[in-house]
């Protein structure tokens, strides 16, 4: 049986806005699943809070719409109780890097084997337009009505100097390629870190589609994602290009291969030795 | 500006807003969460514009938000924060701490059902949850109450008989989103009515000192009596701060609790936050119809007034609770708080308890009428009005 993104498709019509980036990773996430041929009973989506958090929603798989900042742990809690399970944890900017940002270091170095799609639209969507981590400075949102003067953080660069082992950049606007990027972070063995350049249409006027149109380029074709220095400078590049693409990729043992090494050279324990000393 | 006192229509945040500037606090921190967006978005506003010159900072959760706004306190500072349902629970922990450390900042908890699951309309499960906290917690009944709780609640806090933190529980969207005409005072009013801040200990380096250090069994105990301590005296203190509002500004809507048309009454419906107003305009139609019924307001749910309720309801027959939240696995708090006040008392009115309107299900006048039907029956420990039995089918 071959089956089509369709499979993958809930009974809940999106709530998004009418040409909300979230849609264009709604469907490539469906292709994606599609492609790797993955039995929606066998895939859990867990996500926070925000416009992209509800997401899990949407899916026919199995999926926790959980608390804000919290999808990360939930998801390597799915992952612990089930390694067979095939965990994609989404959110947004602010889920991830804002309330959300203790855990993200702390997943990505435990090199647990989940995806991680944060969909970065620069602002806060769900509580109507405020100043995001991820907002660069001199934004002016709501909360930030003569612009913002804190540094934005580059999703990219963070997690590949926090220990991610797969860290991409995708642009919802270019389904196609965005689920390429899926399926290489979703086969990926180890903690898979993707960005999706996702605008806000309602609240973000500045970092539009047509914005990320004009600047969002594939990394060069001779780059090779193996050098994370060369990375991170690479997912630094935001001014007149943005580049999309694998950035950084590396086999390393995962948190399960750690446990089974581990468990390999632990000797059980006899009943006998359990047995209180009697004198 | 702010020198003639107005009347204007407004948004309840806005209002909240208004009020929260003319106090003058020094910082502000909050992280934005519906419904309560819309007041810190007007400080920031305000800040921006030069009309309060207050610290204001947008981090990066609730709980850092409440710490920062500990941390200004602890240096001497006047701070205030605002945050609703998750957020407040995710401000918990160090709620607790501000109260330990006897903190005066004031919170605007708008109020918000609780996950899962998720839901961003009214009920008041979420600042219950900070019950045992510490906090004087006081609810508005309407936007002008709300307003001028604000005002009161820095008094209250700062009163070095009291040196708590206070919460200020308002309905969200019912009020938070709602445009009523509210009366604003003006600066130099507020500003004699409320006095810069002046701490008994704060974090100075002309008298170094530090807050919060590790007890042992020996000091434990006292500093959590002299804080339950503190809670009592909040009782007079809350009172004497409405009498002097009432004589400043000329409004008054009840101290610890307040009463309508319960004198006589032989029924007496009791609640808090905006569904008293609800309450009142049915207990008139009935009153019109004959029926010998009343109102009681819970104003401040910490102190809780256990004697002033005894004495405004013990003359009724029958003690109608209607609260919007549940303490699951007992009651509606509100009721086994008010039972509690009742024991080993004379004239003992029967008491039934509701739970209405969860995660913003309607209160209706059929709702209410109900509950008056169900309540003359017989007692109810704790029903839950209005269920959908469709919903309920075991799968």
């Amino acid at each position: 049986m071959v089956r089509t993104a369709l499979d993958y498709k809930g009974k809940l019509k999106p709530t998004w806005c009418p040409g909300c980036g979230d849609f264009g990773v709604l469907t490539a996430l469906f292709n994606a699943f599609a492609r790797l041929d993955l039995d929606p009973n066998n895939i859990a989506i867990v996500s926070g809070i925000g416009c992209s958090s509800r997401l899990p929603g949407f899916a026919s798989t199995y999926g926790v719409h959980s608390l804000h900042g919290r999808a990360l742990p939930i998801g390597q809690g799915v992952k612990l109780a089930n390694p067979e399970v095939e965990v994609v944890v989404v959110g947004g900017d602010g889920d991830a890097f804002a309330i959300g940002g203790g855990h993200f270091p702390h997943a990505a170095r435990r090199n647990i084997d989940l995806t991680y799609i944060v969909m970065n639209n620069r602002i806060y969507g769900l509580t109507k337009g405020q100043v995001a981590p991820t907002s660069d400075v001199n934004f002016r949102t709501v909360s930030s009505p003569y612009g913002n003067f804190e540094e934005p953080i580059n999703p990219v660069a963070f997690a590949i100097s926090v220990g991610a082992t797969f860290a991409a950049r995708g642009f919802s606007g270019k389904v196609d390629q965005l689920t390429d990027l899926i399926v290489a972070a979703i086969t990926h063995r180890g903690f898979a870190f993707l960005e999706v350049i996702s605008p806000c249409v309602t609240f973000n006027k500045v970092h539009t589609y047509k914005y990320f149109q004009e600047k969002v380029t594939p990394l060069p074709a001779e780059y090779q994602p193996d050098d994370r220095t060369k990375a991170i400078e690479m997912a630094q590049v935001m001014q007149d290009v943005i580049y999309t693409g694998i950035f950084y990729r590396q086999e390393k043992l995962t948190y399960h291969d750690w446990i089974s090494k581990i468990m390999e050279g632990v000797r059980p324990v006899t009943p006998k030795e359990l047995v209180l000393s009697q004198k | 500006m702010d020198q003639v006192r107005k009347t204007v229509v407004l948004e309840g945040s806005r209002g909240v807003a208004e009020a929260v500037r003319l106090c003058r606090p020094n910082v502000i921190a909050a992280y934005p969460i519906t419904p309560q967006t819309h007041i810190v978005e007007n400080l920031s506003q305000m800040v921006a514009d030069g009309l309060l010159k207050a610290e204001n900072i947008r981090v990066e959760s609730e709980h850092s938000a409440a710490s920062a706004v500990l941390g200004a306190s602890a240096a001497g500072a006047r701070a205030y924060t605002a945050t609703t349902s998750q957020g407040f629970l995710l401000m918990l922990e160090v709620l607790y701490n501000m109260a330990g450390l006897r903190l005066p900042v004031v919170l605007t908890a708008v109020n918000r059902g609780i996950s899962a699951p998720l839901t961003i309309h009214n009920d008041i499960q979420d600042s219950l949850a900070a019950r045992d906290t510490g906090f004087v917690q006081l609810y508005a009944e309407d936007n002008q109450e709300a307003l001028d709780m604000h005002i009161q609640a820095f008094k209250i806090a700062e009163d070095h008989r009291v040196l708590l933190p206070v919460l200020i529980g308002m309905d969200g969207f019912i009020l938070t989103h709602s445009f009523e005409p509210v009366s604003l005072p003006t600066q130099e009013e507020v500003d004699e009515f409320l006095p810069p801040y002046k701490p008994v200990f704060y974090l100075t380096p002309k008298a170094p000192l530090t807050m919060g250090t590790k007890t042992d069994p020996e000091f434990y105990t006292e500093a959590r009596y002299m804080l339950h301590k503190a809670q009592q005296n909040a009782r007079q203190v809350i009172v004497e701060v409405a009498q002097e509002f009432k004589e400043k500004f000329g409004r008054f809507s009840g101290d610890l609790i307040d009463t309508y048309l319960t004198e006589d009454a032989e029924i007496i419906f009791v609640s808090m936050g905006s569904l008293v107003s609800n309450l009142r305009a049915i207990a008139q139609e009935l009153r019109q119809e004959g029926k010998k019924v009343g109102v009681l307001k819970i104003r401040a749910f910490r102190p809780f007034p256990f004697e002033e309720i005894v004495r405004a309801i013990s003359g009724a027959k029958i003690v109608i609770v209607m609260e919007k939240d549940i303490s699951l696995g007992a009651t509606g708090v509100l009721a086994q708080e008010i039972r509690a006040a009742f024991y080993g008392k004379a004239n003992v009115p029967r008491l039934s308890g509701f739970v209405v309107g969860l995660g913003g299900r309607d209160v209706t006048r059929e709702t209410v009428l109900k509950g008056l039907r169900l309540a003359q029956e017989s007692d109810h420990l704790c029903t839950f009005l209005d269920l959908n039995p469709e919903l309920l089918e075991e799968v």
